[in-house]
């Protein structure tokens, strides 16, 4: 029953009261203005909550891409010439900008992906004011360096811009994967062409509304449409000098190769099978570690498991494994499902259908090939004003590494737990995985957690903690998960190039001739 | 024995994308997003790779996949379908509304693993 207390869900966007306004089509946002896609043809948007459009975005084709491309090449040279200090400025600007419109952007990120409002106020769209900060503090102390050759040679090194470049962002945290791959790419002095994922092409046009006005024209482009037409036209353009990815295997193969046939760098995020794992200490007392351990399990919870660092596989220690599984299970029960933009929901709708399907199938699998589901595996009962949401149940399955739900990335609210006996074989199980993008160890001994740390091969390993993604800590993939480091200072060297004047100050011939 | 058969209505959509696109082949993919969807893209821009194994063909548009996350996922055979919704991807059915997906094949199969 609804309380008195009970905080009311926010309006939708584009109804009374929704501090979100709407329109009923929006354009590619392309040169700092609204440009209408070449073939005037748009596609409807749904937000998942219900499985309803509630407006219509641009259904661009590669003609449109070349737009955005002229706009973002009338730029470069101009933008690229500013200082540190004035790239700066704009990022600040941007940053004050998002955080004066948080809650604006936090409902119609939740409206259109389906994670629930309580992140995107608190996690999604803070992290995009703070990531901005980060790369405008970061710029302002970039150095180049100067080597001595000998006492009349010098090689001075300077970071230059790449130019324009592509950048295509996951559905999964559409504001804040847009966040760090723009914020660097600015920082560095190059302008960009956007292409967002095909479910969630509008919360970056809420934003580029937002910032529009303190970004110089043509600096930030944004060109919406299906992935075969203007995301192939984008990564495989002559006009390009690097492309970002983040997404599945196949598409980053694409990239890479295009990269390849175009000889430009890339760098690719592609996802990961992520191991979590709780040592039998965590059990030794029943205190503050316990709980943030148990809500550590819980966190593959969020953002309904549509994160690729989710903690998707857990391994418990065999002797703590029924009763640590019965607290677990117990908070994974307590998940309130239901309209994102309910301050009490804690996890939303899947994004689409497709992805719904998807992360059923599995669930079918895993029973098939022996999975035991200790709970949820079905859609929920959502009510009548949902029923058309893509929902799923925080689902939790037993099995063994060899499972493929254990080897596949489900990109949903499933994890599967399995057991383990000692230090050596926690470390196995982890590394057993084709992926390593993120990992989490949980143990009250600092010399285990180090050991285990340095041992999981992955880019990051969350070590008593989960799910945590502040600036100024670097993120990416070993093995296949992918290739470069987002989040850090180090982004600036994947967005730059190193230009190298070697001065002699020596009046005398070299002599050879 | 096929490792990969596909409904008519996939059977059908990769049909009329070999005719619009030409040479055209299935890459099943994996990892975030999309991933564990069949990818469809033309032959001339993600040719086979020494490490991709064809399991089958649909239509005559070869099915690949990566050989060790073959292995990894058990050698599982795969069934391709086709359900409304753009694909999410690069893949070229995307822009007709439509997505594979790869399903785990239901009974016949089952039984020959069983044999």
């Amino acid at each position: 029953m609804a309380t008195m207390e009970k905080q009311k869900a926010f309006q939708a966007p584009g109804e009374a009261g929704s501090p979100v306004e709407l329109r009923d089509r929006y354009d590619n946002f392309i040169g700092g203005g609204w440009v209408a896609p070449t073939e005037g043809r748009y596609r409807e948007n749904l937000t998942p909550a219900t499985g309803q459009p509630f407006s219509t975005v641009a259904d661009s084709t590669p003609a449109d891409v070349e737009l955005a491309l002229d706009a973002a090449h009338d730029a470069r040279v101009a933008w690229g010439a500013t200082s540190p200090t004035e790239r700066a400025a704009v990022l600040n600007a941007m940053a004050d900008a998002v955080e004066e419109n948080l809650q604006m952007l936090a409902i119609a990120e939740s409206w259109e992906n389906g994670k629930p409002v309580r992140e995107t106020l608190a996690a999604d769209i803070p992290l995009v004011v703070d990531h901005l900060r980060y790369f405008a503090g970061a710029v302002r102390s970039e150095e180049g360096r100067i080597s001595e050759v000998d006492a009349q040679t010098y090689a001075y090194h300077f970071h230059e811009p790449l130019g324009v470049v592509g950048q295509i962002i996951p559905f999964n945290f559409p504001l804040l994967m847009a966040a760090w791959k723009i914020a660097p790419a600015l920082a560095a002095g190059n302008c960009t062409v956007i292409k967002p994922a095909s479910p969630t092409p509008w919360s970056i046009l809420k934003l580029a509304e937002v910032v529009g006005d303190v970004v110089p024209p043509g600096v930030l482009n944004v060109v919406n449409g299906p992935g075969a037409e203007i995301g192939r036209a984008l990564a495989s353009s002559k006009r390009i000098a690097k492309v970002a990815f983040t997404g599945e295997t196949v598409t980053g193969r694409l990239i890479m190769q295009y990269a390849a046939q175009n000889i430009i760098p890339s760098t690719t995020e592609l996802g990961g099978k992520s191991p979590n794992v709780f040592f039998e200490d965590v059990m030794a007392a029943d205190d503050d570690f316990l709980d943030k351990a148990i809500e550590g399990f819980v966190l593959y919870a969020f953002n309904k498991g549509e994160v690729c660092t989710a903690p998707s596989r857990a391994l418990i220690h065999e002797s703590i494994y029924d009763v640590f599984m019965e607290r677990v299970l117990e908070r994974v029960r307590a998940i309130k499902q239901g309209n994102p933009l309910d301050p009490e929901t804690m996890m939303g709708p899947q994004v689409s259908a497709a992805q719904l399907e998807k992360i059923e199938g599995y669930v079918k699998i895993g029973i098939d090939e022996g999975a035991e589901v200790l709970t949820g595996g079905h859609r929920p009962d959502v009510g009548e004003d949902l029923a058309g949401g893509y929902y799923f149940e925080p689902t939790v399955l037993k099995g063994t590494n060899d499972m493929r739900v254990f080897q596949e990335e489900i990109f949903g609210p499933v994890v599967s737990v399995t057991t383990f006996k000692d230090e050596a074989e926690a470390l196995s199980i982890a590394n057993d995985t084709l992926y390593g993008l993120g990992a989490g160890v949980w143990t009250r001994d600092g010399s285990r957690a180090f050991r285990m740390g340095r041992g999981i091969e992955a880019g990051r390993v969350w070590t008593n903690c989960y799910h945590q993604y502040p600036a100024h800590a670097a993120f990416g993939g070993y093995k296949i998960s992918g290739v470069g480091r987002e989040n850090h200072r180090m982004m600036l060297d994947h967005y730059s190039q190193t230009k190298c004047m070697l001065v002699s100050y020596d009046p005398k011939p070299m002599g050879f001739f | 024995m096929d490792r990969v058969s596909a409904t008519p209505g996939a059977v059908e959509t990769i049909e009329r994308l070999r005719e619009k696109h030409g040479a055209i082949v299935l890459h099943q993919s994996g990892g975030c997003c999309d991933g564990s969807a069949a990818m469809c893209l033309r032959e001339s821009e993600l040719p086979p790779g020494p490490n991709d194994l064809t399991l089958g063909s649909i239509a005559d548009v070869p099915f690949l996949i990566d050989a060790e996350q073959y292995e990894r996922w058990g050698r599982p055979d795969f069934e391709i379908d086709v359900a409304p919704g753009g694909a999410e991807s690069f893949s070229l059915e995307g822009p007709e509304g439509v997505h594979f997906i790869s399903r785990a094949p239901s009974a016949p199969n089952d039984e020959d693993r069983q044999r």
